[in-house]
């Protein structure tokens, strides 16, 4: 790690200027006497004695700040094409990057500088920037720029902050810019992350990644770093994660200079195990973890020192292991509950500034507390503003194993609720095993999801809600294997804001908790 | 030498000319300035030739959230493929029309009606249908029961039904109902029965 071998001789160097201070000055006193004993040189030897210590205290100042320079600030861009990274310059107070560069793994590029003007063409494409001009021509269309366009030596360099707006006029889709950290998605690449406690082992932390994963692990005292350089890891709903367990308390997640970290707050020693082709990262104390490595792979499982960023005896490395499969699964859910639409997809325009996406998750948070308060362990799916696509949603939520699946959606028409169960023709009773056909998944559990909106639909009507029961081709439904059910809400009169009503959504969470709670029993057996 | 009344005569003919000139010139360059007024290149559907029928139209009441059978009289052709197109495109003129209980954009059509045996049929509505389509899962689904209630009850035989949007399949119809799947008429009569009831 650059850092360490920075500190080493940082406080080498302070330490041999810290000790050649004073033998400097007692050399300096007695020869700046003259022999006749005049003090003459009195004023000029104060002088030089307080330019000296200017200069000792200046120097270590100067030598560690130096020593101290960032590291080469980079731009990490994930891309379905490539995952690569660029150097980010700095021109002006602000930060650059080569457009041509970072284009050139995306696609066919070329460039060529007429005068003033520099001209890039991407596929089919054309850009026009000018020297020295915050503006510039992408296919015909003007384009701003945050500050001035920079060329040199024939190298076009354009504002770091540029690119959100810039790349999509070239790219023809989406681009992300986590600007702080050095971060650029293309299109939807991003790869989200649950974190749990094992149920039945506190000590065990499972981490699900919706892609394949391999970051670096390294250990601290009393922290384990594991740090992603090359998978475009996103944030969850909020950075800081907290843990059920003494020995695992907390993790953080963080985002700098183009890579993403997970540091998970540990009182014992870990190691990292790799399951489900890196999907699945699970941290356990490293005698559980040899064992159960050696229980579930037996010899063939190796179990592999990695390396440690801070190699020092008090500081045991980590260690991974690939692929052996954790000895216990992660906690398990009874209920997944997933926030419909995020990201891009913000759901219906329930008005001008309610998107049915910030619904669903507020909603979806209040139903986990609701469904929790009842003894009843719930996932939120989408815990933050992430796209995630219909076969993720179903991919997560059948890999939990939960016992039922709720969607979440809102909409403006129409009054109260509507429960939904997948619009499937009758299941057939041939046996496969444990194969299903991805789009039938949920017909064998269809029996259980109307029992489950049947429950719902009870309490709701209790408390005098307008509710419906239908079937709806909707997806993810279809590709759940256990009970699933949507629920679209909406707004109790006529009045859409009322959706964003912290007392409707209480009484509506409320009411679908008790439903899946009567139920709980009836869920759990087909578990 | 010329007498004077042809010189007079020529010099009125001359003015004459040079005046028609430049009021030729202004012209043009009027007509030229003249915005161009945009027209509806759409090609215009064959009318219809054959005898009125009475055909069953399941339409759907978004105020509600109902579908409610309802017959109109249409002129209807002989050919199974224009059948079907002529009862969709008289849903959906009833469902543009201002007093619709369920509006769809304007613009929206039916391109075409396949019908591929055995008991297959396609639906290829246009754009415009599906990009200003309200979005919501019942608003959708009232939709998609609407069109494919009401082929399937004047076209006997079909079993299934897919739905392209411009000729291409689209994952749904605007954000929520699944247009990548086949429907099941079976399963579409289920949702219609349950769609007629206010419960």
């Amino acid at each position: 790690m650059p850092s360490i071998s920075r500190r080493i001789p940082r406080r080498a160097l302070v330490g041999t200027v810290a000790q050649t201070w004073p033998e400097r000055s007692r050399r300096g006193g007695p020869a700046g006497r003259s022999p006749a004993g005049c003090d003459c040189s009195r004023p000029f030897r104060l002088a030089s004695r307080e330019l000296r210590l200017l200069f000792c205290l200046t120097l270590p100042l100067f030598v560690s700040t130096s020593l101290a320079t960032p590291p080469e600030k980079r731009l990490s861009i994930y891309s379905t094409a490539a995952t690569y990274s660029l150097p980010v310059v700095q021109r002006q107070g602000r930060d650059y990057v080569g457009l041509l560069e970072l284009l050139d793994p995306l696609g066919t590029v070329s460039a060529k500088a007429d005068g003033p003007r520099w001209r890039l063409h991407f596929n089919n494409v054309l850009g026009e920037f000018t020297i020295d001009k915050n503006h510039a021509r992408v296919q015909g269309r003007d384009a701003d720029l945050s500050a001035k366009f920079i060329l040199e030596n024939g190298r076009g360099l354009v504002p770091l902050a540029s690119l959100n707006s810039l790349l999509p006029r070239f790219l023809g889709g989406p681009a992300t810019l986590h600007e702080e950290s050095g971060r650029l998605f293309i299109g939807s690449v991003a790869t989200h992350f649950t974190a749990s406690v094992a149920a039945d082992d506190p000590s065990r932390l499972v981490f699900q990644f919706t892609a394949p994963v391999n970051p670096s692990v390294a250990t601290e005292p009393g922290k384990v770093r594991m740090t992603f350089n090359h998978e475009p890891v996103i944030a969850p709903a909020s950075p800081t994660l907290t843990f059920s367990s003494q020995l695992i308390p907390s993790a953080v997640y963080s985002e700098s200079n183009g890579a993403a970290e997970i540091i998970v707050t540990t009182t014992v020693p870990l190691m990292a195990a790799f399951s489900k082709d890196g999907r699945t990262v699970t941290l356990a104390p490293a005698k559980s973890q040899t064992a159960a490595t050696a229980a579930t792979a037996g010899s063939a499982t190796a179990v592999v020192p990695t390396t440690p960023a801070v190699p020092s005896p008090q500081n045991p490395p980590v260690q991974q292991s690939q692929p052996p499969a954790p000895a216990s699964a992660p906690r398990r859910y009874f209920a997944v509950v997933d926030a419909s639409h995020g990201g891009a997809d913000r759901g219906e325009a329930l008005s001008t500034t309610m998107a049915e996406k910030d619904v669903t998750l507020a909603f979806a948070r209040l139903l986990r507390q609701e469904l929790e308060s009842r003894g009843i362990p719930t996932l939120v799916l989408r815990d933050s503003d992430a796209t995630l696509s219909v076969d993720d949603r179903a991919f997560f939520a059948n890999s939990t194993h939960a016992a039922v699946y709720i969607a979440l959606h809102a909409a403006s028409s129409g009054h109260g609720i509507r429960l939904y169960t997948a619009m499937l023709p009758p299941s057939d009773t041939e046996d496969r095993g444990p194969f299903r056909p991805w789009s039938t998944a949920q017909s064998p559990s269809i029996p259980l999801s109307q029992v489950t909106v049947a429950a719902i639909a009870e309490t709701l009507k209790r408390i005098q809600v307008p509710v419906r029961t239908l079937i709806a081709p909707l997806r993810p439904l279809n590709n759940i294997v256990t009970a699933a059910i949507a629920v679209e809400v909406a707004p109790p009169a006529s009045d859409v804001s009322a959706l964003n009503s912290p007392d409707y959504q209480q009484l509506i969470a409320g009411a679908i908790a008790n439903g899946i709670f009567a139920i709980r029993s009836q869920l759990g057996a087909g578990q | 030498m010329i007498p004077r009344h042809f010189v007079i005569a020529l010099s009125i003919l001359l003015a004459a000319v040079l005046g028609m000139s430049i009021y030729a010139w202004h012209m043009r360059g009027r007509a030229a300035a003249t915005p161009v007024v945009p027209t509806d290149t759409r090609p215009v559907v064959a009318p219809v030739a054959g005898s009125t029928e009475s055909v069953a139209l399941f339409v759907a009441y978004d105020d509600i959230g109902i579908l409610r059978a309802q017959s109109a009289q249409i002129p209807m052709p002989s050919v199974r493929q224009q059948r079907a197109e002529e009862v969709l495109r008289a849903l959906i003129a009833l469902y543009l029309d201002k007093s619709s209980p369920h509006s769809l954009p304007p613009g929206s059509d039916i391109r075409s009606v396949y019908l591929v045996d055995p008991g297959l049929a396609v639906i290829d509505v246009d754009a415009a249908l599906a990009d200003g389509h309200r979005s919501g899962v019942l608003a959708e689904e009232l939709t998609i029961a609407s069109l494919i209630q009401t082929l399937s009850a004047n076209i006997p035989g079909i079993q299934k039904v897919k739905i392209l949007v411009e000729g291409k399949q689209r994952d749904t119809l605007a954000g929520h109902a699944d247009l990548s799947n086949f429907f099941d008429v079976s399963a579409v009569n289920q949702l219609t029965s349950q769609l007629q009831s206010i419960q």
